[in-house]
């Protein structure tokens, strides 16, 4: 399909300074087995094109689901229009970016081999769900899975011609239990908390096999559990939660277009300033991040993003201190910074923006049973369940699915409800012990929602085990 | 894609699926389609303009009880897609072949045609985004134009047919003040009146300029507080996650359970409805049953009705009114009360006004307990009139307390708040909220 495309791009003839056509071709299937229901399977195909020009230091675009060679033609026209109407009024001088002219190949891990069949999905969600369903106050449950192919193609008339391929797969279990009033919901890492690049081998690194009775107990047990108690105390964050602490606290303040103020009407802004790269101590010197899309079976790695540069490995954050932000070759021209490649659209219907990609915590030396024996008082929580940030990216608030206390240095009883909050620019120097890498999970989701028009992207978050000190926590109102 | 040519393309495609089938096959095809402009906008200036032209074609092909569905992007021209239509159609064959049969399938089987065009003639969108940039001359604005017609369509093998086409415009901006200080506003609709938006310009500068105003920070505490109705809308939405599900309920996991189950109860000021009479979306849901005009959903404070899919009424033994699978709300209508707006700051008297709310997500869902920020125009007041601006609080409070025994009034006025969301397509919900005054609203960071 993308060589008859491509073809077409060739044949294509427009008067703007520089044009390109983004194509993607997706195919999805989503299985769902519902306290043991087989639910009707949801089959996706979607694909469609954008183009883009610029022109007169002017850009713009147009994207249609309409393939045809003279679609892509009007489509061109109308970007150009766009390209040449908002040159008076640009925010940005589109003649004064280099253009992408690379050319590359990426493919996913098994991007080409066998994946399981429908009737082996429904074979194994059914017995997951009938594991789950165990005990007469589990109310609801659900075993289900997303795979995912995806063909990416990005040409431009610099001659630029990139294709990527990627396969992804998304397991999810959940189950709720209710009793006494009270309700609680316990999932495998997380709503879609499961998210790689590959195929089935990831339903091994996670235990998918056997996850429906284990999160039943465990949903039991949080039934019978009384509230996290409150006060400030030491927290051991399971990777499960720490990939959201990294999603909103590191993430997204790092995200260049939001410091340059483009998302300031919707996703909001950024405590961070263009000033402080280089020079701010972020956490404590414990705290290294990357921007690495490098590790194959995380969600977000590419070889290139969607303005067609070369992604690699870049720090966002080495020992503490701010190094880089998180901005696509635009974004990077706008602030006179370096930046990563993580210009990214969600579809063929909307233009990138800059994305965090796969931005991932780097191990330490401690072992779990380390953390937990140097805290004397504290609470090990596990699995996101509640997040809520300012516009800013400063203020926090996070909740867990699951909370052990810890009591001179020894994991204790199970709490329900574990919530946490605190501020960015003060959390990350808490940072008191970050695990090793036998501590660490390469976790993701599809589902990060930004932008104007809005979208929502996949991201992988790769992070060990850590320890805060000092944190104000508390539990829920439930009995 | 013109709007003639659509809906003539989805009755050919109806067209083509009715000679299609085969034996004792039925389906159900939803066709979702626009055509939209999109203008982002920063610092007064275009940040990145763009058009979509998208259409997708939702095919169920339903034999017994067994079923499945396949969305596939489509050209919106019967000779491109004639070949991509029999493929899912093949698939979904197959597909049914290796299922076990659905005990929970439920579709309209009651013919019931609708059709509904709404489509005013709106400047380009160019002409749009030059009389806005004009309008903010001098003004640090950001923000989002989306406009152009939406299209859905929903058809059946046993004859039913609807339409629902409208071309709306949104054009959502903030004025910047600096860092964090900013006011919102929005002017959305189907008449394009550049004297309406030179209104909403003006009194946003106005707000603007109460910002100028030193700020304040105010310590965690109990504050009392009044919500504007783009404030409410938050909480609403919050109410709107599974809160009114028919199936959330029957599951224990509604925020609400406590109030359907008459462990809580709120304000007899407090009514919500389904009101799909008065809202944009359409009037017919995606297996093709109609929607009353109205689902009552707490009437004075009580609990009053849920909203039930198909699909969970056949698990539950229910009866469906109308609902999307989701059972969300997509017309929420909150009742007015008695405090004329224009007293609600004398009602305030000393507290918070909150213009914004952000980013609310749930600390408790049983005891409907959420937490949230504060954002854009947010002020102190004291003897009822705004003394500065407030910097960025986060609150963490019951909606069943707030909404009930801390309860001072609901302004008369009501709003109504088309839903600017455009993930993967534009949305044609909306919500049309009272502003509220509540005695006691819990502020933690």
């Amino acid at each position: 399909m993308t060589d008859q495309l491509a073809a077409s791009f060739r044949q294509l003839s427009c008067d703007a300074d520089f044009w390109s056509l983004r194509v993607t071709d997706e195919r999805a299937e989503m299985l769902s087995v519902r306290k043991n229901v087989v639910q009707p399977p949801a089959l996706q195909v979607d694909r469609g094109a954008m183009l883009t020009a610029y022109a007169g230091g002017g850009c713009g675009y147009a994207a249609t689901s309409d393939l045809s060679p003279r679609s892509l033609q009007s489509a061109l026209e109308r970007a150009a229009g766009w390209a040449r109407a908002a040159s008076r009024r640009s925010l940005i001088d589109f003649q004064a970016l280099p253009v992408p002219a690379s050319s590359g190949t990426y493919a996913s891990p098994d991007a080409d081999a066998p994946g399981y069949s429908r009737r082996d999905w429904h074979a194994l969600l059914s017995e997951e769900s009938r594991q789950a369903g165990c005990d007469p106050r589990i109310v609801d449950w659900e075993a289900a899975v997303e795979t995912r192919i995806a063909l990416h193609r990005f040409l431009t008339s610099a001659g630029g011609d990139m294709t990527q391929r990627y396969r992804f797969v998304m397991p999810n279990m959940s189950v709720t239990a209710h009793a006494d009033g009270d309700t609680q919901t316990r999932t495998l890492n997380g709503y879609r908390g499961l998210a790689q690049q590959g195929g089935e081998a990831m339903l091994e690194r996670f235990g998918f096999v056997g996850s429906g009775r284990r999160i039943a107990d465990e949903v039991l047990q949080l039934l019978l559990a009384r509230n996290c108690p409150t006060g400030m105390q030491d927290v051991l964050l399971m990777p499960d939660q720490m990939v959201l602490q990294i999603h909103e606290s590191i993430g997204h303040p790092l995200e260049l277009d939001r410091i340059l103020g483009d998302e300031r009407n919707f996703a909001g802004t950024s405590f961070v300033t263009l000033d402080m790269f280089g020079t701010y101590r972020y956490g404590s010197d414990l705290l290294n991040v990357c921007f690495d899309p490098t590790r194959p079976e995380e969600l977000a790695s590419y070889a290139f993003d969607d303005d067609g540069t070369r992604a690699e490995k870049a720090y966002l954050i080495r020992n503490g201190i701010l190094e880089r932000p998180l901005g696509g070759a635009i974004s990077q021209a706008r602030a006179g910074l370096p930046g990563v490649a993580n210009s990214r659209a969600d579809s063929w219907n909307r233009p990138p923006i800059d994305r965090m990609a796969n931005i991932n915590l780097e191990p330490g030396d401690a072992t779990l049973e380390d953390m937990i024996e140097g805290i004397e008082r504290g609470v090990l929580m596990s699995t996101n369940s509640s997040w809520s940030i300012d516009d800013s990216r400063n203020k926090f608030q996070f909740g867990c699915e699951w909370g052990q206390l810890i009591d001179e240095g020894r994991l204790t009883e199970v709490v329900k409800n574990p919530n946490y909050r605190g501020i960015s620019a003060s959390f990350w120097r808490s940072l008191s012990r970050v695990g090793d890498a036998a501590t660490m999970q390469v976790l993701g989701t599809p589902y990060c929602g930004k932008g104007e028009p809005s979208q929502l992207i996949r991201v992988g978050h790769a992070s060990p085990a850590c320890v805060f000190t000092s944190v104000d926590v508390f539990g829920g109102d439930a009995p | 894609m013109s709007q003639l040519r659509l809906e003539t393309y989805f009755n050919d495609v109806t067209a083509l699926l009715d000679q299609a089938l085969t034996g004792s096959e039925i389906y159900t095809c939803r066709l979702n389609a626009e055509t939209s402009d999109f203008v982002r906008l920063n610092r007064g200036k275009v940040r990145q303009p763009g058009s979509v032209t998208q259409c997708y074609l939702r095919l169920n092909l339903i034999d017994g009880r067994r079923h499945a569905e396949q969305c596939l992007s489509v050209a919106g021209d019967l000779a491109q897609d004639r070949a991509a239509i029999a493929s899912a159609l093949g698939l979904l064959r197959d597909t049914l072949l290796g299922l076990p049969e659905d005990p929970h399938l439920n579709f309209s089987t009651e013919v019931c045609a609708s059709r509904l065009v709404r489509s005013p003639t709106l400047p380009s969108a160019e002409e749009i985004i030059d009389t806005v940039l004009a309008t903010a001359e001098g003004l640090d604005l950001v923000g989002i134009y989306a406009g152009g017609p939406i299209y859905r369509g929903f058809a059946n093998s046993l004859g039913q047919r609807n339409w629902h086409e409208v071309r709306s415009f949104d054009l959502q901006w903030s004025l910047y003040h600096r860092a964090d200080k900013a006011v919102k506003a929005t002017y959305g609709g189907f008449a394009w009146a550049p004297e309406v938006l030179a209104a909403k310009m003006a009194d946003a500068r106005e707000r603007l300029a109460l910002l100028t105003r030193p700020s304040r920070s105010l310590p965690p505490g109990r504050y009392r507080a009044y919500l504007t109705p783009t404030a409410m809308e938050e909480i609403a939405s919050m109410l709107c996650w599974g809160g009114f599900s028919g199936r959330a309920l029957e599951t224990r996991q509604s925020c609400l359970f406590r109030l359907k189950n008459g462990d809580a109860v709120l304000d007899p000021a407090i009514s919500f409805a389904e009101n799909i009479a008065e809202g944009i979306a359409p009037g017919f849901q995606d297996e093709g049953f109609a929607r009353p005009d109205s689902v009552p959903l707490v009437r004075a404070g009580q609990w009053a009705g849920s909203l039930v899919s198909p699909r969970t009424a056949r698990e539950f033994s229910l009866a469906q009114n109308g609902a999307n699978a989701g059972e969300a709300p997509e017309s929420l209508d909150m009742a007015g009360g008695k405090l004329a707006a224009a007293d609600a700051l004398a009602a305030l008297d000393r507290g918070l006004y909150i213009g914004n709310l952000w980013y609310l997500n749930f600390s408790d869902r049983p005891a409907c307990r959420v937490t949230g920020m504060t954002r854009f125009a947010s002020f102190w007041v004291e003897q009822g009139k705004i003394a500065a601006p407030v910097d960025v609080m986060r609150f963490d409070d019951s909606v069943l307390r707030l909404f009930g025994e801390q309860l001072v009034g609901l302004t008369a006025e009501r709003e109504l708040l088309v839903s600017s969301d455009t993930y993967g397509e534009r949305n044609v919900s909306s919500m049309r909220l009272p502003g509220a005054v509540v005695r006691d609203m819990a502020f933690t960071l």
